[in-house]
């Protein structure tokens, strides 16, 4: 299953991840995962949340540029060579991925890694047919009570 | 170089490419205190005292504001003398008056307003009444190297939203026209002038909007090369382009003020 991300447009400036970050806060969102990519002048914030399409709407109401994508995210097993495994099958069906991070919560023994590919339908299927695993839902990533 | 083996006396150019000479010639271990050089006669931009001043210490010449258009003869038409107490126009051959950009109506000598043009010796091409869009005034009092002509003050602005750049005329319109080839979409926008070591830059500061907005930084480092390259061939010049976060461009009365100029001229 896809997952859908978050894309946030923000400034390299002080202050500009508080933004974002503030708006989510007030709306009781937990942030499952995310990463922050930056350049000299701007940067591009990801985001995993529970609900991608209810916080899309709150960010932009709050005037935040919010692009969803979707991503994969891949169950890695989390020992040496785990994640050379999953890379190896990648290389192997020729697979584009844009961007790798990491969640921050574990599967089980497993970690799990969030995969951009450049056509993410493509690469589920071949994942599967080699057994990688993939996540299908989120909610096993909530802490109760949040 | 070619300056110091001739033994140039004078030159004439934009104000900015003469500072960018004095600051290379610094790299160069060139002092131009030292050339023969004795004076520049500098146009076809907007100048500031501060500027003269700067030029005239660091080369130890005399610099000279000229003015003219290219719709005319370019340089020529009004200049400073060695007194340096506004431009003289050259009446023989242009006939000059100070109008209310509004009306059209003269105004009184001494008054601002928007310089008109008449030439009389023009052949070919003459014009009659140009509307330059400049903005100056007639001075009154006598000028100091005792010329009679009439004189008028250093053209600081315009009255319409041309801006001058590294002498180049540009109109917020024409970046207009590259960025909507870039997406196809008019995203806001907004000019800044700056200058930097004497010379002009010009930045472009471009709302992100969710149509030109993509996940990655390769795509919005393309978007910006790609802007920054429509905007090249539109007016011959490199511009820096910035992404800024939407709604953070000043907009007043629901219109940007597309041009921010920070050169204090």
């Amino acid at each position: 299953m896809k997952i859908q991300q978050l894309s946030l447009f923000l400034e390299n400036k002080p202050r500009a991840l508080r933004v974002p970050t503030r708006i989510l806060a007030e709306a009781g969102i937990s942030i499952l995962t995310m990463s922050l990519a930056d350049t000299e002048q701007f940067g591009i914030l990801r985001l995993i949340v529970p609900d991608a399409q209810r916080a899309k709407g709150i960010l932009e109401k709050a005037g935040a540029v919010v692009n969803v994508t979707e991503v994969v995210a891949v169950e890695v097993p989390d020992r040496a060579g785990g994640l050379d495994g999953v890379l190896a099958v990648i290389e192997k069906e020729s697979l584009n991925v844009e961007y790798v991070y990491s969640f921050t919560a574990r599967k089980g023994d497993r970690a799990v890694l969030v995969f951009r590919f450049d056509d993410p339908d493509k690469a589920l299927r071949l994942l599967a047919a080699h057994g990688v695993a993939v996540v299908t839902e989120l909610d096993g990533f909530l802490t109760p009570g949040t | 170089m070619v300056m110091k083996d001739f033994g140039v006396t004078a030159i004439c150019c934009t104000p900015s490419y003469f500072i960018h000479l004095i600051d290379r010639g610094e790299e160069l271990g060139i002092d131009f205190r030292e050339l023969p050089l004795r004076a520049g006669i500098f146009g076809a931009e907007p100048w500031t005292e501060g500027m003269r001043q700067y030029i005239e210490k660091q080369a130890g010449i005399k610099a000279y504001d000229i003015y003219g258009l290219s719709e005319i003869i370019g340089p020529g038409v009004a200049s400073e003398t060695e007194t340096q107490d506004g431009l003289v126009i050259f009446e023989d051959h242009f006939y000059p008056e100070i109008v209310d950009p509004d009306t059209g109506k003269p105004v009184p000598d001494g008054q601002e307003g928007e310089l008109v043009l008449t030439t009389l010796s023009k052949w070919a091409m003459p014009v009659i009444r140009y509307r330059t869009h400049d903005i100056t005034a007639f001075i009154t009092t006598p000028s100091g190297c005792g010329r009679t002509l009439r004189r008028v003050h250093r053209v600081t602005h315009r009255s319409d939203d041309m801006f001058i750049i590294r002498g180049v005329n540009v109109f917020p319109s024409q970046i207009e026209v590259a960025l909507l080839s870039v997406e196809g979409t008019l995203p806001h926008y907004q000019i800044v002038l700056t200058r930097e070591k004497g010379l002009d830059q010009i930045e472009v500061r471009v709302e992100v909007t969710p149509e030109i907005f993509k996940d990655t930084i390769s795509a919005l480092e393309g978007l910006q090369a790609r802007i920054s390259h429509s905007i090249e061939r539109t007016l011959g010049l490199r511009a820096k382009v910035r992404l800024v976060e939407p709604n953070t461009i000043q907009r007043s009365e629901g219109k940007a003020r597309r041009v921010l100029d920070q050169r204090n001229l």
